[in-house]
């Protein structure tokens, strides 16, 4: 298959991205017009649809695609940090450690959106250092696929704790941590957004910055080594900010899989490995995979909405087969 | 400065080395080692497995800490050096490395400019003709545009070879390039890199267990046994039959060839009820 060249990957990323923005805000279950979105935006329709265009449809769409972009990020680092091309934020337990995280922090009646994401990004942090020591125990030297098996278990001791929590939680509580749990992108609003943006640009410019190390990480450490990589310092850099991109995303928007495993290799596929490209192409696709997603989730069964998680389950899984074959057929 | 084919480019005094976690009443990896390694010369580490082969490498790669005694790179404290520095002065082909996703040949070759352009700096014209030049001496230029997981062993060692030179370093280090080649890559491969040593005046430090190749094309064997270096000069003088069957605890002759080099021939020795296989 030939690689496109970066400008034209860019360019086809930008538009998709561009399109999936203005189908997340013209469609929903209200059955607004293009013609009555168009006047909202330019601030010229009535209250109600004004309302539903910038309080509801704009901010979802910016929080899906933000959250869609930080976790395909992520699983892009994760993947050659620990080798393995099936790591996502999903299968190493982060995603289920920052769950734990915010679940205690929502029981024990924390609410606010700010400081959610702080104890998702606690509860990550705890998940990965667990996932290692796991993976260290059963050989000495670490192996990617005993840090998956770490992950996958470590991620399913999170799920059961979170179940443990909120079956002896009290009705109120219960009902805003199940909510969330389920993940989705409705009801968070622009303030949502903003705790997201903040708490992941510095997360995202470590991973940029990493870029190269990653490369090299992906031959192994011992020869990233030779070739001038500090592997230790860049090992601890790209999990902390990994689990920070997971931890916010959890917080805003619930556990959402799949994103950070289809996304990343889509673009691997497509223009290869290099991770100074696959990174910001990884933000891009993700972004608009996730809005184009939640809006399937939202209208698929109007005025029933779907979590959109199942969306990504569906959407994702033979999309990933299909281009696995297509590049094994290569 | 003393001039090429003088000047140190790795030394070790008297260096001991435990490795964190070992039991204190174990013997150290390695014990009391002094070796020096200087320009324009082939040093090849030999001996039996685990002896402390690779434990020499690593401390002269900064990556062990000598418990007493000194491991100096051109000079230099190796524990010291910022790891893209050393990776400037030294091109390290390891063991085993797997690729985590596939890449080109000219993608792999292009990872050796990584110490001198760190996370930011463009690569540009200075760095192309390095790698240009490195693919060029290490033969696979013709292999650019090649996915890496398609070569063969003996290519794949080439195009780690090439990456190491795209580094740019005064010195090589291998351990045990030839593992999996077969005889023709394996003769091709230290052919190459004698001629790196020779033309390109590189220091070349080579673990291999093939005391044969080594013995054909190292200017000096160092021999390892039980973490101490017991023997270190040129063939003639390391390659002697009693202290052989000691270390390696079985019976060798050494027969001459035809172009002057020792080589090495294991005994027969047949198994029988009584003895046990091991004399």
């Amino acid at each position: 298959m030939k690689r496109p060249s970066t400008a034209a990957l860019f360019a086809a990323l930008a538009a998709l991205a561009a399109l999936a923005a203005v189908a997340g805000v013209a469609l929903g279950a209200a059955g607004l017009s293009l013609r009555e979105v168009a006047l909202a935006l330019a601030r010229r329709g009535d209250e109600v649809t004004m309302g539903i265009v910038w309080s509801l449809r704009l901010p979802r769409v910016a929080l899906g695609f933000v959250v869609g972009g930080v976790l395909a990020v992520s699983g892009a680092a994760l993947q050659a940090l620990v080798r393995n091309p099936l790591a996502d934020p999903y299968l190493l337990g982060l995603s289920g450690g920052a769950g734990l995280g915010a679940v205690l922090a929502l029981v024990a009646g924390v609410l606010s959106a700010w400081v959610l994401p702080a104890a998702a990004f606690a509860g990550a942090l705890a998940a990965t250092a667990l996932v290692y020591r796991l993976a260290l125990v059963a050989g000495g030297a670490l192996d990617s696929r005993m840090l998956l098996l770490g992950g996958v278990v470590v991620g399913a001791f999170g799920g059961a704790l979170v179940s443990g929590i909120l079956s002896v939680s009290d009705a109120a509580q219960l009902r805003t941590a199940t909510l969330w749990l389920m993940g989705g992108l409705g009801g968070v609003g622009w303030s949502g957004v903003l705790v997201l943006v903040v708490y992941s640009v510095p997360a995202l410019a470590v991973l940029v910055a990493e870029s190269r190390a990653l490369n090299l990480l992906a031959l192994g450490e011992e020869p990233a080594l030779h070739l001038g990589a500090d592997v230790a310092r860049t090992k601890r850099r790209v999990f902390v900010a990994a689990s920070l991109l997971t931890a916010a995303s959890v917080a805003a928007a619930g556990i959402i899989g799949f994103v950070g495993l289809v996304v990343p290799h889509t673009i691997r596929l497509i223009k290869g490995h290099d991770h100074r490209v696959l990174l910001p192409a990884a933000f891009l696709l993700g972004g608009a995979f996730l809005v184009l997603a939640d809006t399937l989730a939202r209208t698929a069964f109007a005025p029933l909405e779907l979590p959109v998680g199942v969306v990504t389950a569906v959407v994702g899984v033979p999309f990933f087969v299909g281009l696995l074959r297509r590049w094994t057929g290569r | 400065m003393s001039g090429p084919g003088q000047s140190a480019v790795f030394e070790l005094t008297d260096a001991t080395v435990r490795y964190a976690g070992a039991p204190p009443t174990a013997p150290p990896a390695l014990e009391r080692a002094t070796l020096t390694v200087r320009s324009g010369e082939c040093v090849a580490l030999v001996g039996p497995n685990g002896a402390g082969k690779t434990t020499v490498l690593r401390a002269l790669l900064g990556q062990v800490p000598c418990s007493s005694g000194r491991a100096l790179t051109l000079g230099r404290d190796a524990r010291s050096w910022p790891r893209d520095a050393l990776a400037r002065v030294v091109g390290v082909v390891s063991q085993r490395e797997e690729p985590a996703f596939p890449l080109t040949v000219r993608e792999a070759v292009e990872m050796g400019r990584y110490p001198h352009l760190g996370a930011w700096r463009a690569s540009g014209s200075a760095d192309r003709a390095a790698v240009d030049r490195a693919m060029r001496r290490a033969d696979v230029a013709a292999l650019g545009e090649r996915w890496v997981e398609t070569l063969s062993g003996g290519e794949w060692q080439r195009v780690r070879i090439a990456r190491a030179l795209a580094q740019e370093p005064r010195a090589l280090v291998l351990d045990e390039p030839t593992a999996s080649l077969d005889l023709g890559h394996e003769m091709q491969l230290f052919e190459l890199v004698l001629d790196l040593v020779r033309r390109d005046g590189l220091a070349a430090l080579v673990v291999s267990h093939h005391i044969n190749l080594a013995a054909r094309f190292a200017d000096r064997l160092v021999l390892v046994a039980g973490g101490r270096l017991v023997a270190d000069g040129p063939s003639e003088s390391v390659l002697e039959p009693r202290r052989l069957a000691e270390v390696f605890g079985w019976p060798v002759a050494v027969h001459r060839l035809a172009d002057g080099s020792l080589q090495l021939y294991p005994e027969r020795q047949p198994v029988t009820p009584d003895s046990g296989a091991v004399p």
